[in-house]
């Protein structure tokens, strides 16, 4: 009774039953919002200043067209390759780190496990693997890279290195994921009779799930070529040290061409790599 | 008949060969080769310095790193200022994301064809946008945009925004495309204009889809701003390549272990909310 009197100074079409939510949603989003927007210096009208507008705009002006020297190109182009090199280098070495890692974390390969219970030892060095391998995933490769620079000085080695750790975290993790999502029974059976852990993964887990481990490890190729590039900017070698070069002498020509060629090498790696991916179904 | 002809299938097939160790037509082996010599070009090219990073003076280097690592700054004014740096990283994600999920919703609404009849004009431009907004990792935005925003948080929120609005846009597009199409449908043969059907029909169905696409990305976000600072886009990570720069070990520890507290922090976050919106 009294809803339908509190319901009817409103034409029902124009009534929104959930305004509360909506209202207090609003609010709490703006109350959210403008400490961040003090903390960020949120200031939109910096980019339209005279100054720095002026000199937006001759950076951006330099960009078409793209600097096309024959001696230039080739710089890039040999920049390019160390960059795919510094990727796929790294990977090698993250592959080497994740496979010895992964076969010590699964617990599907357990033969302790195959009566009940793991025994204690074997769960406590599988768990402390797993956790080494969180460890390696969690700290940014750039910060890796960062810390080799100054080890080993300038250069592709820090690079190399600075993915092989934490790809090595990665691929470790999920390969692991991967290994224990899948059909536990064939590789359980081969255990209990007698095969050893190696053969049990070669014979009953590999197969399962390679295509699955390929694909993943393609993707992840993919990744590293992206940040192969970033990685350049902390002095790691490669397309994005030369970028980070040009960009800070301003040279608009320059960094558009290796924009430009870096955006071509990003998608030729995602095609190929889908292309992979699809061909391993 | 037919059947009669057929030989019973053999329970182990030891008529075959087994495989030749090379044949010109096997994919497999082509794309192993291949793979193979991209490894061995990759090592033969770059001139690694192995010998130099497992020298003794580099391996010593090494463990004094490691060694002061182990004893993060405490000071209160250093502190402090680490909370500062922790707050303006948290900011940055929040801001560049809140404007990447609207700038990326507006532009996924020209990038989706929502029905069979809809011509969709600007599909093909869009997507070239979202994919050249995308394929730029946010380091280089912020290294780009120091130019045009100084050095601060502001270049690093808009570098975030910028390429989580590539990301965002390519998703939620997908997320549009593929919402059911019934609602949309039955708005609109009763002749109800594109916009009111998105709000009322398609927005509603793909809203939890979004969602959950945005703290996913959020979740990104925060450990790319973590390291944004690197290039002098503010946060944790300006604070990082300043103190690890002059050498000053205890406080670069302090910071990486605020990094991964914070990181941890913002992912039990979205974990829970992620929880709480299926339920």
């Amino acid at each position: 009774m009294t809803r339908t009197t509190l319901a009817l100074p409103m034409r029902p079409e124009l009534r929104d039953p959930a305004w509360r939510g909506r209202v207090f949603w609003a609010l709490a989003a703006l109350l959210l919002l403008w400490p961040a927007l003090v903390l960020t210096e949120f200031k939109p009208w910096v980019l339209l200043e005279a100054g720095t507008l002026k000199s937006t705009l001759k950076f951006l002006g330099d960009f078409v067209p793209p600097k096309l020297e024959p001696e230039f190109l080739l710089m890039v182009a040999r920049e390019t390759w160390r960059t795919v090199a510094i990727a796929t280098a790294g990977m090698v070495l993250a592959l080497l780190l994740a496979l010895p890692l992964t076969l010590l974390s699964v617990r599907a390969l357990s033969i302790s496990a195959l009566s009940g219970r793991m025994a204690l030892m074997p769960a406590v060095l599988r768990q402390g693997v797993r956790w080494l391998l969180i460890l390696l995933r969690s700290v940014p490769e750039l910060i890796w890279a960062l810390v080799f620079v100054r080890v080993v000085g300038l250069g592709p080695t820090a690079g190399v290195l600075a993915i092989g750790l934490t790809y090595g975290g990665m691929l470790g993790k999920v390969y692991g994921e991967i290994l224990e999502s899948g059909e536990s029974h064939v590789t359980a059976s081969l255990l209990r009779n007698g095969s050893g852990r190696l053969q049990a993964f070669f014979y009953g887990l590999l197969p399962q799930n390679a295509a699955e481990l390929t694909s993943y490890s393609v993707y992840r190729w993919e990744c590293a070529i992206r940040s192969s590039v970033v990685l350049g900017f902390v002095g790691a070698g490669g397309l994005g040290q030369q970028m980070d070069a040009s960009m800070k002498m301003f040279n608009g020509a320059e960094v558009s061409t290796m924009l430009l060629v870096f955006m071509a090498l990003v998608w030729l790696a995602d095609q190929a790599s889908a292309w992979l991916r699809k061909a391993l179904g | 008949m037919n059947d009669l002809q057929r030989s019973p299938p053999a329970a182990n097939e030891v008529y075959r060969l087994p495989p030749p160790l090379f044949n010109a037509r096997c994919k497999a082996c082509w794309l192993l080769a291949g793979v193979a010599l991209l490894i061995v070009l990759s090592f033969w090219t770059l001139d690694l310095k192995w010998a130099q990073f497992f020298s003794l003076d580099a391996l010593r280097k090494m463990g004094r790193f490691v060694g002061e690592l182990l004893h993060p700054a405490g000071e209160v004014a250093f502190l402090q200022k680490l909370l500062g740096a922790t707050l303006e990283t948290l900011a940055m994600s929040v801001l560049g994301t809140l404007i990447a999920a609207v700038l990326g919703l507006l532009l996924a609404l020209p990038a989706s064809q929502t029905h069979a009849s809809d011509r969709a004009r600007f599909k093909g431009l869009t997507r070239l946008l979202l994919n050249a907004l995308r394929s730029i990792p946010e380091l280089v935005w912020a290294s780009l945009l120091l130019i045009a925003a100084g050095l601060g948080p502001f270049a690093g929120t808009l570098a975030l925004a910028l390429h989580t609005t590539g990301v965002l846009g390519r998703l939620f597009a997908e997320a549009i495309e593929n919402a059911p199409e019934g609602a949309g449908f039955a708005l609109r043969v009763r002749g109800i204009g594109e916009g009111r059907v998105f709000c009322y029909a398609t927005l509603p169905q793909v809203l939890p889809q979004l969602l959950s696409y945005t703290l996913y990305r959020w979740e990104n976000n925060i450990r790319a701003a973590a390291i944004l600072g690197v290039v002098g886009a503010g946060g944790l990570g300006q604070m990082l390549a300043f103190h690890m720069g002059l050498f000053q070990m205890p406080e670069t520890s302090s910071i990486l272990l605020a990094m991964i507290v914070l990181v941890a922090l913002v992912d039990a976050f979205s974990y829970l909310a992620r929880h709480v919106m299926s339920r």
